[in-house]
């Protein structure tokens, strides 16, 4: 069966996966709206509402506190705060979301930047109470940066300003004049109560001024991240299946090349150019399962076969010819560093980058970024929750593109090889 | 929403079945290109079976770059041990099994009393493996759908030399950048359908055709009713004096240690009866049937912490 295949007979449309972030203090009701929308799109089974029921009982509550739902971890329960990114998961039957569930709190500027790596889609809430805060700033900020195209600024606890039109548009007019500062160009404003449903799966009986869409409407129709626009081909080799010991001789010179479709997509007889040797070739096929597909779309995991006979290993690129990216041993990033231990200028770390690893060294720091001002500053060293534009000097070359042109070949992690820890996260401008 | 509104949306992505298998070979084959000496774990349950498909897909026409292995406590169901033994065969791949009973003959697991679930200690006997071979990594099916402490375990998740997962320092996971770099002695955990939820692997199940061991399917079967559920009559699971043994249509929704896996009353005898059935379920899946979690909210995170799986 072909992989981009529907399921037999389905008449359900799928509108394939969304992936989204919801960004907020437990303040502002952001463990209540992720429990809200797994509440009501009937996510949440009997056992699991028992025993959040029990809890609520147990504190005291007179109502479900549907907060609890996303409280995972023993140590975080007993603490009452949200310590790590934790990925929820409901469908709509036409949709599957990945909810990824970050704490909003300044000193988790890194499990904000991990959250956001894999997003479609960020859901920025704000108290209609308190406005615009430090931390919304911040919140868009980091979204921003980490290249989400879709921000959804949902206003919440409007059943605590009876519902008023008022508080709500000068909140969205004082957010737009920032965003527009910091470039930010798909933006929607929500009214809503997550605590007593209201525009989140169901409109509710209280907001007849706003007729836009619900949560749920924004959720089912954002576009999908890949597919807007034209995009470069690239793909990264992982693996090469040589299976010349096989009994089977056809197989003797098979060399199937294997990865994942970062950006854009490839048809057989397509001309290619393989990075780093430069050498030129065409696509003779593209195979998942021994099955033949006419073509590769993003995010798709396939296996390539070449025309010619060429040298290719783990940690190389195939692109189309004419479309290279560039090539080079020294990148200008945006580096949020994620390590107690902080950045040392004279140390060597291993650099990731789509499948290729160098060695690297800090050739310098532009300007560190005050998440809460967007400030630029001096910086010497960086500490963790950093972000900073910074330099590097790579000891192999890589093949990169902008971030903000493609995620897959614009990002990169930086390794310490002393204790083998992730430290720093990296966007390439 | 109207379906008109619906229709107008591009179609242009994979669906999310698409991508959920491709996220999980893109997961295994780094695995491959990044580990010296992994496994992979296979107990003849759904969500490993699945795993197989995905490894056919990421490695073939090549053989899978790591052997097979099952953690086998002696207690599992016939069926699922006779289903494990022939899919190995059929995919012409290697498969170890080591023995919980072994870990008993040599001590090295101690149970508290004859009838104690031997589930827990399934860690114990995968830890004297991972030693023995000098696996750097084990790719495993688990969800972070089942349970609370999963759903923020990260997809390559690093074990200390006591096979420890320590939920307050992990390493950072961003993009699809995964880090598996480990010293001699350590070594991670791989779980490449961390977001697939039960009803995802129903639907892969039935898309691919995979086959599955009988008792997946309803079938009849003797049990006896005790603390709310339904447990089957077996050789290591006999029923109670005063207990009433009564032969029910019964369907497993997970398979694992007879001791600790129960059945839920169903009639679904094939795939897309499953699934209808899993749409309108209102218990968990381990709520149901997994004994061994119902111990306390944080059982789970608990045993992680000791190294299980």
């Amino acid at each position: 069966m072909s992989a981009i295949e529907k399921l037999p007979g389905s008449s359900v449309p799928d509108n394939g996966l969304l992936r989204f972030l919801t960004c907020g203090s437990v303040d502002d009701g952001k463990s209540t709206l992720i429990g809200r929308l797994l509440f009501d799109s009937k996510t949440i089974l009997a056992d699991t509402l028992h025993a959040i029921e029990r809890t609520s009982a147990k504190r005291g509550l007179d109502m479900v506190d549907l907060s609890l739902l996303t409280d995972g971890l023993q140590a975080e329960r007993e603490q009452g705060i949200t310590i790590d990114v934790a990925y929820r998961y409901f469908t709509t039957g036409t949709r599957k979301y990945i909810i990824a569930d970050a704490p909003g709190h300044e000193q988790y500027t890194r499990n904000m930047v991990t959250a956001a790596s894999t997003a479609d889609l960020a859901i920025i809430l704000i108290d209609a109470r308190k406005g615009v805060l430090t931390q919304t700033r911040r919140h868009s900020y980091l979204a921003h940066l980490l290249g989400i195209p879709h921000i959804v600024v949902a206003v919440n606890k409007m059943d605590l300003v009876d519902y008023a039109q008022e508080p709500f548009a000068a909140i969205a007019a004082e957010y737009l004049a920032f965003a527009s500062r910091l470039g930010i160009a798909d933006v929607r404003f929500l009214p809503m109560s997550a605590l007593r449903g209201d525009m989140i799966v169901e409109r509710g009986e209280h907001l007849h001024w706003y007729d836009g869409p619900t949560l749920l409407d924004i959720l089912e129709t954002a576009p999908a991240i890949h597919g807007a626009h034209a995009e470069k081909f690239r793909f990264p080799v992982q693996y090469v299946c040589r299976p010349q010991d096989s009994a089977n001789p056809e197989l003797h010179d098979y060399r199937g090349f294997m990865g994942r479709v970062e950006s854009g997509e490839l048809s057989i007889g397509d001309a290619v150019t393989v990075l780093p040797s430069g050498r030129e070739t065409s696509v003779r096929d593209i195979q998942v399962l021994g099955e033949s597909l006419a073509r590769a779309i993003a995010e798709q995991s396939v296996t390539i076969l070449l025309e010619d006979e060429i040298d290719v290993s783990r940690g190389d690129m195939i692109v189309k010819s004419g479309e290279l990216p560039t090539i080079g041993k020294q990148i200008d990033a945006m580096l949020c560093w994620l390590s107690e231990s902080p950045l040392d200028p004279r140390r060597k770390y291993l650099l990731r980058h789509t499948t290729r690893d160098s060695k690297a060294m800090l050739a310098g720091i532009s300007f560190r970024v005050d998440v809460n001002t967007m400030e630029q500053q001096p910086a010497e060293r960086l500490a963790m929750n950093d972000i900073a534009r910074v330099r590097f000097k790579l000891a192999q070359p890589i093949f990169a593109d902008p971030y903000a042109e493609s995620r897959g070949t614009g990002a990169f992690i930086v390794i310490d090889e002393s204790s083998n820890n992730t430290v720093g996260a990296g966007m390439i401008v | 929403m109207s379906t008109a509104a619906l229709s107008n949306i591009a179609t242009a992505g994979l669906s999310h079945l698409d991508w959920l298998e491709s996220e999980a070979i893109h997961i295994m084959r780094e695995v491959a290109g990044q580990c010296s000496n992994p496994v992979l774990l296979f107990s003849g349950g759904k969500d490993s079976i699945c795993m197989l498909r995905i490894a056919e897909k990421a490695f073939r026409p090549g053989r899978f770059p790591f052997p097979l292995l099952h953690v086998d406590t002696g207690h599992n169901y016939r069926e699922v041990v006779d289903f494990r033994d022939r899919r190995a065969a059929e995919l012409g791949e290697r498969l170890i099994v080591r023995s919980v009973e072994d870990s008993m003959a040599r001590g090295t697991v101690v149970l508290n009393s004859p009838d104690e679930p031997r589930n827990k200690h399934q860690s114990v006997t995968l830890l004297e493996a991972i030693e023995e071979f000098g696996f750097d990594a084990c790719i495993g099916g688990a969800r972070r759908d089942e349970e609370k402490a999963r759903a923020k375990e990260r997809i390559f998740s690093f074990r200390d030399e006591f096979g420890q997962w320590d939920p307050k320092n992990q390493r950072p996971e961003l993009w699809d950048l995964y880090n598996a770099r480990s010293f001699k002695g350590e070594n991670m955990r791989v779980f490449p359908i961390s977001n697939w939820t039960e009803i995802d692997v129903w639907q892969y199940i039935e898309r691919e055709r995979l086959a599955l061991p009988s008792i997946y399917f309803a079938h009849r079967r003797p049990l006896v009713r005790r603390g709310g559920g339904l447990l089957p009559v077996t050789e290591v699971t006999p029923a109670r004096s005063g207990e009433t043994i009564e032969n029910l249509m019964v369907r497993f929704r997970t398979v694992g240690d007879i001791t600790c896996t129960a059945p839920v009353e169903s009639d679904a005898d094939t795939v897309a009866r499953i699934i209808a059935e899993t749409a309108v379920t209102t218990i968990t899946e381990r709520g149901a049937t997994r004994l061994d979690d119902q111990t306390s909210d944080a059982s789970m995170e608990q045993r992680k912490k000791e190294g299980y799986f």
